[in-house]
C-alpha cells in the first residue's frame, strides 16, 4: 500500500493557511427562517398556473389537437393501462418543463470541476441531442466531500494494480466464494477507523439499508441453517417498533417497510416528540393486543442531505438509554465529512461510539467509491453475516472499489496533521463554514447546521429552481436544485455540496455568481441576515 | 272455553283502533313527529346502542412503572459460531477458471463465471482506461450529475443487443428486479409469480404490496387455473377489473432449479388473459440462445411481445450491476419511479466500461461461443446422469445444474462432505446457500456451474471426483 509522503503537495492546498484545524465547538444552533409570506403566496400561485396549463394541455392532447409526446403502448387494446394518467400529471406538466436541469450527463471525473456534455432540445425537453461539445463548470453538485474523486495519483495506481491482480468481480456471493482477502482487510480497517468491534461491507449503500433492517427487526429472524437441522426457526420477532425521523432517506423507509415492524414517524429532529412517542408506545404496547414490544429501534441519519441538518446525537443517546431502545445511525453523508478526525457525527459530538448500537454508512460520498457498511459489536455483525439478504444472494464488492476505499481509509487513519488525510478533513471543514457564512451574509435564506458540508439555500418556487440552475450553468457553475416531491411543496431549494478539493478562489467565484443570480431572481430576502454587497461579506 | 272475546268486544276494539287512526289525522304535525322520534329513540336504545367501555386513565405512577418494567429483547439473537457463513473461505487473486485455495490451484465450478470473463485482459484494460479517465466512483445519483457518458453508451449498447428501444442500468444486481417490480405494480394490482423465483424477485414482490398468486414451478396448468379463477372474479366486477393491472413474473432460467420457463405458452396466454410479462434473465443472458440473447432467442419469440427483460451484469458479463431492456414506453417510467435507480448512486464507470467490452466480445465471438457453452452443458449433463447415486436437476443445455444425492440420502451434511472431499482433489464446488425465509426453500443441493473454457478432460475429472466422493459419503 503506497503511503503518501509528508512532503506531498497537492495543488488544491495552496491556500494552506485556510486548512489549519478549526476549533470544534459542537454547536447546537440550527436556524430555520420562517418562509416569507410573499414567497409562499407567489409559489402557490405558480403551482396553480402550472396546474391550469397542465389541464389545458392534457385536454388538447386527449382531443388529439396536440400531439402526444413520449412513447405509446405497443400491446393491442384490451390491456389495463400501465400508468394512471393522473399519476403522471406532475411528470408531464411540471417536471417535463424543467427536465433539462436533471439527469445531466458528465464526461469527466466528478472532481472540483466538471465537464458537462452539452445537450440541446428541439422539442421542449421531451428529447435531447448532444452537440458534441463540453462545458467546463465548477462542481458544487457531486458528493465528493473529501475530494478523493481522482483519476490519477497513488490511490488510482492502487486501484489499477488491484484490477490486474484480483479482477473486477469474484462472481459469487459473500457466503459462498465471494470473500476475498481485500474484503476482510477493508472490514478490519473500517472497524479500526470507526472504533467499533467489527464491520461488514456491501456493494450498494441503498441495499445496505433496505436489505439489513429487516434482519434486525423483521418478522422472522433465522440464523440457524445448521448442518444437522434444516429448518429451525429460532425466534419469531414480530412485534418490533421503529421510530423514524420524518426526513429519512427512501432506503431507510423501504427497509423499515420490508421488515414488517410497526413504524411511527416523529417530527424532524424534535426530541420532545420522540420522547412522547417512546413513552406512549411503551405504555400502550403493541396495537390491538397491547403486548409489550419486543424491540424498539430509533432510525436517524447523521446529516440530512436535503436540510443540511445534523441529528442531535447526545440527546438521542440519552433518550435511548433512558427507554432502553436501540439506535440505528445512518452516516451516509457524514462519515468522513464531520468530526475533528473525520469519523462522522459520533466524532463531531464527541460521543462514545459504543452507545450507538448500529452504525451504518456509505462509501459513495466521502470515499468516492461505491457501497455501504454496517459497524457495531461483534455479535451484531455475525448476525448480519448470517442473515443479511445481501450477504446470501448478492455478489460481493468489486476488488478495485474495495481498493479505493482501503487506500482512502489508510490516509484517513493517519493522525498526523501534516498528512493528506487530516489536511483534507480540515479543508472541508473550513470550506463548509466559509461558504455558509458568506452565503448567509449575502442575504440568502439558508437552512441547516452551521458546520454541515451540505448547504441548502431556499428558492421556494419551481420556476426559480429552473432559473437558478440554468443561470448558474451559463456562468459555469454546476449546482443541484430540487423541488417537490423530494422537498415539501413550497420549499424548493438549491443544495450546494462542498468539497475539500475546492479552493478559496473557486468558492469566491461561485459566491459572486450566486450573488448575481440571486439579485436577478430576487432571492436575497432573508430578514435575519439582510443582504449586503459581495465585497462586504468577506470577514 | 275460557275467556273468549265476544263479538261486541271485537267490535269495540276495532272502533277504538279506528278512532286512534282518526285522531292521528287530526293531531298537529309536531305532535306526531315527536312521537315518531320517541319510538325510534326507544328502538335505538334497546337494540343498537353499544355499551360504552368505561376507560380508566392510567396515573402517572402507573405509567412510570410500565416504562421501568419494560425490557427489550437483545438486539440480535445468538448465532451459531459453526454456521457456514461465519467460516467462509477467504480467497486471494483472480477467481476465474481456477481459484487458488491454501496455495493450490483448483478448478472452479462454483462461481457464476459462465463465459470466463473474470480476469479477461481485454476487459481489464478497458476498466483501467476508465479509471484513468473517470476515477472510481460516480459521486452522485443519476438525477444529479451522476450520469456519465459511459452509462448512456452501455444502455444504448444493451438496447441494441436485444433489439429493443431502450435500456436502463442499475448499480447492483439484487436491486434491479427488486426495484423494477414495485415501480409498476402497486397495491391493487395482481402478480402471477412462479414459486421457484429467486430471493430478489420475492423481495420485489413483497415491496410492491400487490396481490400475489403463486403458481407451481413451471406448471402451466396451475397458471391457467389461476388465470381462469381471476377471470371469473373479473366478470363479476368488470368496473374494478378495468383498474387492476396484471403481471407475470418469471425467470428465463431459474437459478434455484436450472430449468427453462415454458415461454411460448405463456406468451399465448398473455394475449388471451391480458397480462404483461416481466422476465428475469439473469442466468439465461449470455448462456442460452444462438447468440446469447436469452430465452426469447432460444424459443424464437419476438421480443416486442415481452414487456420487460431484466438481467444482471454480474454473471455472464463479469461486471457488477443489472439492467432492464424493453420498449421506451415501459422502461422510461423507471427513471423516475424505481427506487434503486433514483435514490442510489450510479454504477462506477470502470464497471460500466467492463460491461461494454464484454458485450463487444460477446458480439464478436457470437455463435461459436454460445454453441460451445450449450454443447458442453449437454455433455456435462450426460456425464452426470451416468453417475449412479446422483440426481441432476436442470435443463440439459443449462450451464447451471443442481446436484443432489438420490434416495433420501440428501442432507446438507453429506453434501458439505462431498464439497470438502472435492476440495482436497482440487475441485471447487459449493452447496447452494439460501436464507430460511424463502417462499419455497429448495432441497439442499450442490450448485454446479459450467465455465465455457473447461475442457473435456476437466469435465471428466469432475465426474470422477464426484463419483469417488459419493463412494466415500455413502459407505
Amino acid at each position: 500500500m503506497a503511503k503518501t509522503s509528508a512532503h506531498q503537495k497537492n495543488k488544491s492546498y495552496s491556500n494552506a493557511v485556510y486548512a489549519t484545524p478549526v476549533s470544534e465547538h459542537p454547536s447546537l444552533d440550527e436556524v430555520y427562517e420562517v418562509t416569507p409570506f410573499s414567497e409562499a403566496f407567489w409559489t402557490y400561485l405558480n403551482y396553480v398556473i402550472l396546474n391550469i396549463f397542465g389541464w389545458f394541455r392534457d385536454l388538447l392532447r386527449n382531443a388529439r389537437i396536440e400531439n402526444r409526446k413520449g412513447s405509446a403502448e405497443n400491446n393491442p387494446p384490451g390491456f389495463v393501462p400501465l400508468y394512471q394518467s393522473y399519476e403522471s400529471f406532475y411528470t408531464r406538466n411540471v417536471y417535463q418543463r424543467i427536465a433539462d436541469c436533471f439527469n445531466r450527463p458528465i464526461g469527466s471525473v466528478p472532481g472540483a470541476t466538471l465537464d458537462l456534455l452539452e445537450r440541446v432540445t428541439d422539442d421542449y425537453n421531451w428529447s435531447f441531442r448532444f452537440t458534441g461539445g463540453k462545458v467546463k463548470t465548477i462542481n458544487l453538485a457531486s458528493y465528493n466531500y473529501l475530494g478523493f474523486a481522482n483519476n490519477s495519483g497513488p490511490i488510482a495506481e492502487n486501484v489499477i494494480n488491484s484490477i490486474k491482480t484480483s479482477g473486477l468481480t469474484a462472481a459469487s456471493t459473500t457466503q459462498e466464494f465471494g470473500t476475498l482477502t481485500q474484503h476482510r482487510k477493508l472490514e478490519s480497517l473500517l472497524a479500526e477507523y470507526l472504533g467499533t468491534e467489527d464491520a461488514i461491507a456491501f456493494g450498494m449503500g441503498f441495499a445496505t439499508n433496505a436489505l439489513n433492517i429487516p434482519t434486525l427487526v423483521g418478522k422472522k429472524n433465522d440464523s440457524f441453517q445448521s448442518l444437522a437441522i434444516n429448518k429451525t426457526k429460532l425466534l419469531y420477532l414480530k412485534g418490533c417498533l421503529i421510530l423514524s425521523d420524518e426526513l429519512n432517506h427512501a432506503s431507510l423507509v423501504l427497509g423499515a417497510r420490508l421488515s414488517g415492524a410497526v413504524i411511527k414517524v416523529y417530527k424532524h429532529n424534535d426530541m420532545n416528540h420522540l420522547e412522547r412517542l417512546l413513552r406512549e408506545s411503551i405504555i400502550s404496547g403493541q396495537p390491538r393486543t397491547h403486548r409489550m414490544w419486543k424491540k424498539i429501534l430509533i432510525i436517524v441519519e447523521g446529516v440530512y442531505s436535503m436540510e443540511g441538518s445534523l441529528c442531535k446525537l447526545p440527546e438521542l443517546i440519552e433518550l435511548k438509554k433512558k427507554y432502553r431502545a436501540y439506535l440505528y445511525l445512518d452516516e451516509a453523508h457524514s462519515i468522513g465529512a464531520m468530526g475533528l478526525r473525520g469519523r462522522g457525527v459520533v466524532d463531531y459530538w464527541k460521543c462514545d461510539v459504543n452507545d450507538v448500537d448500529i452504525l451504518m454508512g456509505t462509501f459513495t460520498k466521502s470515499f468516492a467509491a461505491a457501497g455501504g457498511y454496517i459497524a457495531g459489536k461483534k455479535d451484531l455483525i455475525d448476525h448480519i453475516r448470517v442473515t443479511s439478504h445481501s450477504a446470501a444472494y448478492a455478489t460481493s464488492m468489486s476488488p478495485p472499489v474495495v481498493e479505493q476505499i482501503v487506500s482512502v481509509l489508510n490516509l484517513l487513519l493517519d493522525n498526523d496533521e501534516e498528512h493528506e488525510g487530516r489536511q483534507r478533513i480540515n479543508q472541508l471543514a473550513w470550506n463548509a463554514r466559509y461558504f455558509r457564512q458568506r452565503l448567509t451574509k449575502m442575504g440568502f435564506i439558508v437552512y441547516g447546521h452551521p458546520h454541515s458540508p451540505v448547504v441548502p439555500a431556499l428558492l421556494y418556487s419551481p420556476s426559480k429552481i429552473a432559473a437558478f440552475n440554468r443561470e448558474m450553468l451559463k456562468r459555469g457553475v454546476a449546482v443541484v436544485t430540487v423541488g417537490f416531491p423530494a422537498t415539501p411543496l413550497v420549499l424548493g431549494r438549491v443544495r450546494f455540496c462542498l468539497s475539500a478539493s475546492h479552493t478559496k478562489e473557486m468558492l469566491d467565484e461561485v459566491l459572486k455568481h450566486a450573488e448575481e443570480v440571486g439579485d436577478l431572481l430576487n432571492m436575497r430576502k432573508s430578514k435575519l441576515n439582510p443582504k449586503r454587497p459581495f465585497h462586504e461579506t468577506e470577514s | 272455553m275460557g275467556s273468549s272475546m265476544t263479538r261486541g268486544d271485537i267490535e269495540s276494539l276495532a272502533t277504538d283502533f279506528y278512532d286512534l287512526l282518526e285522531s292521528f289525522k287530526h293531531a298537529p304535525f309536531y305532535h306526531i313527529s315527536f312521537e315518531i322520534f320517541l319510538v325510534l329513540a326507544v328502538i335505538w336504545l334497546v337494540f343498537f346502542r353499544k355499551p360504552r367501555a368505561i376507560e380508566k386513565k392510567l396515573t402517572e405512577r402507573e405509567k412510570q412503572e410500565l416504562i421501568d418494567e419494560w425490557q427489550p429483547e437483545p438486539l440480535v439473537p445468538p448465532v451459531d459460531p459453526n454456521h457456514p457463513a461465519l467460516n467462509v473461505r477467504v480467497l486471494d487473486g483472480i477467481v476465474g477458471k481456477t481459484v487458488e485455495i491454501d496455495g493450490k490451484k483448483s478448478l472452479n465450478f462454483a462461481t457464476f463465471n459462465f463465459l470466463n470473463f473474470v480476469g479477461n485482459s481485454r476487459i481489464s484494460e478497458k476498466a483501467i482506461q476508465a479509471v484513468q479517465k473517470y476515477g472510481v466512483g460516480s459521486c452522485g445519483p443519476r438525477g444529479f450529475y451522476g450520469t456519465i457518458d459511459i452509462h448512456l453508451e452501455l444502455e444504448e449498447r444493451l438496447a441494441k443487443f436485444f433489439n429493443c428501444e431502450e435500456g436502463i442500468i442499475y448499480s447492483y444486481g439484487f436491486s434491479t428486479i427488486a426495484s423494477i417490480i414495485p415501480a409498476y405494480s402497486k397495491r391493487n394490482d395482481i402478480l402471477f409469480v412462479d414459486e421457484g423465483v429467486h430471493y430478489a424477485i420475492q423481495k420485489g414482490v413483497e415491496a410492491s404490496r400487490s396481490h400475489v398468486k403463486w403458481f407451481k414451478h413451471n406448471d402451466i396448468q396451475d397458471l391457467e387455473r389461476l388465470l381462469a379463477e381471476q377471470e371469473v372474479l373479473d366478470k363479476k366486477n368488470p368496473k374494478k377489473a378495468r383498474t387492476i393491472r396484471r403481471f407475470l413474473i418469471i425467470e428465463g432460467l431459474y437459478v434455484n432449479y436450472g430449468d427453462i420457463c415454458p415461454l411460448p405458452r405463456m406468451v399465448e396466454l398473455k394475449y388471451k388473459y391480458k397480462y404483461r410479462i416481466f422476465i428475469d434473465e439473469s442466468v439465461s443472458f449470455g448462456t442460452i440462445g444462438q447468440t446469447g440473447r436469452g430465452v426469447t432467442e432460444y424459443y424464437d419469440i419476438d421480443r416486442q411481445k415481452i414487456d420487460l427483460i431484466s438481467s444482471s451484469l454480474e454473471y455472464s458479463i463479469g461486471s457488477i450491476g443489472g439492467f432492464a431492456v424493453g420498449s421506451s414506453f415501459v422502461v422510461d417510467h423507471q427513471r423516475l419511479s424505481a427506487q434503486g435507480y433514483c435514490f442510489s448512486a450510479s454504477l462506477p464507470p470502470l464497471l460500466a466500461a467492463a460491461a461494454i467490452e464484454a458485450l463487444n466480445i460477446m458480439e464478436e465471438q457470437s455463435t461459436p461461443l454460445f454453441e460451445t457453452i450449450m454443447s458442453k452443458s449437454k455433455r456435462l449433463h450426460k456425464k452426470l446422469l451416468s453417475i449412479k447415486g446422483y440426481s441432476v436437476m436442470g435443463d440439459e443445455i443449462s450451464p447451471l445444474k443442481h446436484l443432489r444425492l438420490a434416495n433420501a440420502l440428501n442432507t446438507i451434511g453429506r453434501l458439505e462432505e462431498i464439497v470438502q472431499f472435492a476440495q482436497t482433489r482440487d475441485i471447487t464446488i459449493t452447496v447452494a446457500r439460501y436464507l430460511t425465509d424463502e417462499h419455497l426453500l429448495p432441497e439442499p443441493s450442490i450448485r454446479l456451474i459450467l465455465n465455457v473454457e473447461m475442457t473435456d478432460e476437466e469435465l471428466e475429472f469432475l465426474c470422477t471426483v464426484l463419483q469417488e466422493a459419493l463412494v466415500k459419503v455413502t459407505s
